[in-house]
């Protein structure tokens, strides 16, 4: 079907069975701001997926427990777990990041033990690890990385983290490079390098200046823990770089498929608008936009200003109270799909191209397998 | 003063959170209006560089300046400040120690993004610690500057650990200065002044997440405030049709009757199909409405004080702010 019942413009139709089923799919990205269903619809194609043949694992950073228990799993921990009850040749498993040992992990695997004790036990390590904002992106990043590199499955799906903005994973490899190659940490690594004229060289009019305010500022106590990490972790943070352009890479790469998920909302068709022109900017593969929960009724045929005028006319002559309430409440669910759809309209006014599936509300959340069955079908069947 | 009691009276700053997608920032927008109403001044305060605030009010993009962005009813304003780190670092420097230029200098040299990258507690601080400033600030009278402050706070899932400032770095910093800030910041986050409230849905997820967003503030010693259930719709059934819908029973005859009566269909059999359509959306809502039903009294369990907010027929805008605020004045939640 090439337009939608109320639509006005041909709108491509995004198929997503047609790239689960795909062999060369190998990631599928999920990502759109906080509240849209993301994590549900990244457990719904990967559960689709492992019906459909493929050996799937999903990766999530959301800790809602009702998602792990819906696919059976009592928790989900750093590792991978079989999820049980899939019909069909393929597997699935799922696992929710644990930022704080993914990070122990590449610091144990760059650093020699004296080295990686000194980084693992210092202050300033236990807040980068263990604190939410930046950290959980580079993190999903690379645990994605280690994921594909184990050769294990032949589809990772992951979701992307409830961040500020769901775009900042984007950013992780370059904000890593320009904090490594910032002057900050250079004046801050200088003393404690052998070679480091240099850095003092091209700060030496504003150096004193800068370490006294730092000193101001964070205390002297402080200051000393943060270089200590700093050098500490100066060497490890070349490999850690690598990696995570490594990955970068592998985003851009062609078996790999964003999908930008939305709902029918001004915030989050927004949100999906920015998503949709960023991962254009930095050429990742948009394969397409999932609308969820896109109100729609059964009694479609009846339009609002119909509905209000019938049950205006019931309630001036009494009478049929129920059938007038029923107007009412039909009326304002002929309101909201109408707005939804103005807001679908806007999307696609500005981005004609990309491909659409909408996925309609649902009265409850998923609680199991089945539900998430239920969600993969929809998804799929546009 | 006012002369009316509302469930709030005493507290300076309101923190509001939420789940995405629940509607925080239109619910700390029309707070700050209906606490603003009767002639008072209150300050809404973003800290995530969204510019929620602006869209909400239809604006410009707000910069780093408190300025008037509304008048509430019978008179009062609303000031507004989207608090940018960078900035906040700069006044913090020339607040305490009068050092604006060397501020400069290690805001060019990338301090910012990386506090922000190698210790988020410290971001929290400042951007805390602007807002608290905002709540102690008091004229040369001696009268504190704003009767409220409203922030708009990050999401349910991180709010303790972006309000414990205290604990947030008492990891990095024992002693000195800002160990100093961090204790002046939770002096007001953590006293009587201070209410934290929660905005969800009438929906599993969000319920959930307030819950144990509610749990985890009350361990960690942070004022609890009300519980603000957004996007509420109204449900025009008496009680015995959506009792019965909701377990898939509706007669449509008597409805096909009405609509016939409302002149809506042109026969018999027309009348039977638009009604048994209008019968599949009715057993949908009565499901949902009993769900929220459920999902309100897990809420109610909590003991917090709980206000219901209707969903905007036409979307939130202005208009639709202002209907918001009165009904939160007569909850009396302001």
């Amino acid at each position: 079907m090439s337009e939608r019942s109320g639509g006005h413009r041909d709108v491509p139709v995004l198929d997503l069975d047609a790239i689960i089923d795909d062999p060369g799919t190998r990631i599928i990205v999920c990502c759109g701001s906080g509240g849209v269903g993301k994590t549900t619809t990244a457990a719904a194609l990967g559960l689709r997926a492992a019906e459909r043949g493929r050996a799937a694992v999903v990766l999530t950073v959301d800790p809602a427990r009702r998602l792990a228990q819906s696919m059976g799993l009592t928790e989900l921990d750093n590792v991978p777990r079989p999820v049980e009850d899939v019909t069909g040749d393929g597997t699935l498993h799922a696992m929710m990041l644990d930022m704080k040992r993914t990070f122990d992990e590449i610091i144990e695997a760059h650093a020699d033990p004296e080295r990686a004790r000194q980084i693992l036990t210092n202050p300033f390590y236990q807040s980068l690890s263990s604190s939410f904002s930046g950290t959980q992106e580079y993190m999903a990043m690379e645990k994605l990385g280690q994921l594909r590199r184990s050769g294990e499955w032949d589809l990772i799906i992951v979701d992307t983290p409830p961040s500020r903005s769901a775009l900042d994973f984007l950013d992780a490899p370059e904000r890593l490079g320009r904090f490594l190659d910032g002057r900050l940490i250079r004046v801050l690594t200088a003393p404690a390098k052998a070679g480091g004229r240099s850095a003092f060289k091209l700060f030496n009019a504003g150096f004193g200046l800068i370490a006294g305010a730092m000193t101001k500022l964070l205390g002297a106590q402080v200051l000393k823990d943060l270089q200590t990490f700093v050098s500490a972790l100066d060497a490890v943070f070349g490999g850690f770089r690598a990696r995570a352009e490594q990955t970068y890479r592998l985003l851009q790469a062609p078996g790999t498929a964003f999908v930008v998920v939305a709902a029918p909302e001004r915030d989050a068709m927004r949100e999906a608008s920015y998503f949709v022109e960023r991962l254009a900017e930095e050429r990742m593969p948009l394969a397409g936009v999932v609308i969820n929960r896109v109100h729609r009724s059964p009694a479609e045929g009846l339009s609002a200003a119909r509905s209000a005028a019938a049950a205006e006319e019931l309630e001036s002559r009494g009478g049929h109270d129920l059938a007038a309430a029923v107007l009412r409440l039909h009326t304002g669910r002929m309101q909201l799909a109408a707005r939804e759809h103005r807001e679908r309209e806007h999307f696609v006014t500005a981005h004609p191209t990309v491909p659409v599936a909408e996925v309609p509300a649902m009265w409850e959340d998923v609680h199991d397998l089945e539900g998430l069955r239920q969600i993969g079908k929809l998804l799929a069947t546009q | 003063m006012r002369a009316r009691d509302t469930d709030w009276d005493g507290v300076r700053l309101h923190v509001v959170t939420g789940k995405g997608g629940t509607g925080k920032t239109t619910v700390a927008a029309a707070l700050a209006l209906a606490l603003a109403a009767g002639g008072r001044k209150v300050l809404l305060v973003e800290v995530e560089g969204r510019q929620g605030i602006a869209q909400v009010f239809d604006l410009p993009p707000l910069p780093y300046e408190e300025r008037r962005i509304a008048v509430a009813p019978g008179g009062g304003d609303v000031h507004a400040l989207s608090i940018d780190p960078e900035e906040a670092m700069l006044d913090y420097l020339e607040m305490f120690y009068g050092m604006r230029r060397a501020g400069k200098a290690l805001t060019k040299m990338g301090i910012v993004d990386f506090a922000t990258t190698i210790a988020p507690g410290f971001r929290d601080v400042l951007v805390t610690g602007k807002t608290t400033e905002a709540v102690r600030r008091k004229s040369k009278d001696g009268r504190r500057i704003y009767d409220a402050v409203v922030l708009d706070a990050p999401p349910t899932g991180r709010i303790t650990r972006f309000l414990n400032v205290t604990n947030e770095v008492a990891g990095l910093a024992r002693v000195g200065p800002i160990k100093n800030h961090a204790d002046l910041v939770n002096g007001v986050v953590a006293s009587p002044e201070t209410a934290v409230h929660f905005v969800t849905l009438l929906e599993e997820m969000p319920v959930q997440e307030t819950l144990d967003g509610l749990a985890e503030l009350t361990a960690a010693g942070l004022p609890p405030g009300g519980i603000f259930t957004n996007m509420v719709r109204e449900s025009l059934l008496p009680d015995s049709v959506l009792d019965a819908a909701a377990g898939g029973r509706f007669d449509p005859a008597e409805l096909a009757l009405g609509l016939k009566a409302a002149g809506l269909a042109d026969g018999a059999s027309d009348a039977t199909a638009v009604a048994e359509a209008l019968a599949e959306e009715i057993v949908e809502h009565a499901r949902r409405t009993a769900l929220e039903q459920r999902e309100r009294e897990s809420l109610d369990a909590s003991g917090r004080p709980r206000y219901e907010l209707p969903l905007l027929a036409d979307g939130v805008d202005l208009a639709g702010l202002y209907e918001l605020a009165e009904s939160i004045r007569n909850q009396g939640a302001a």
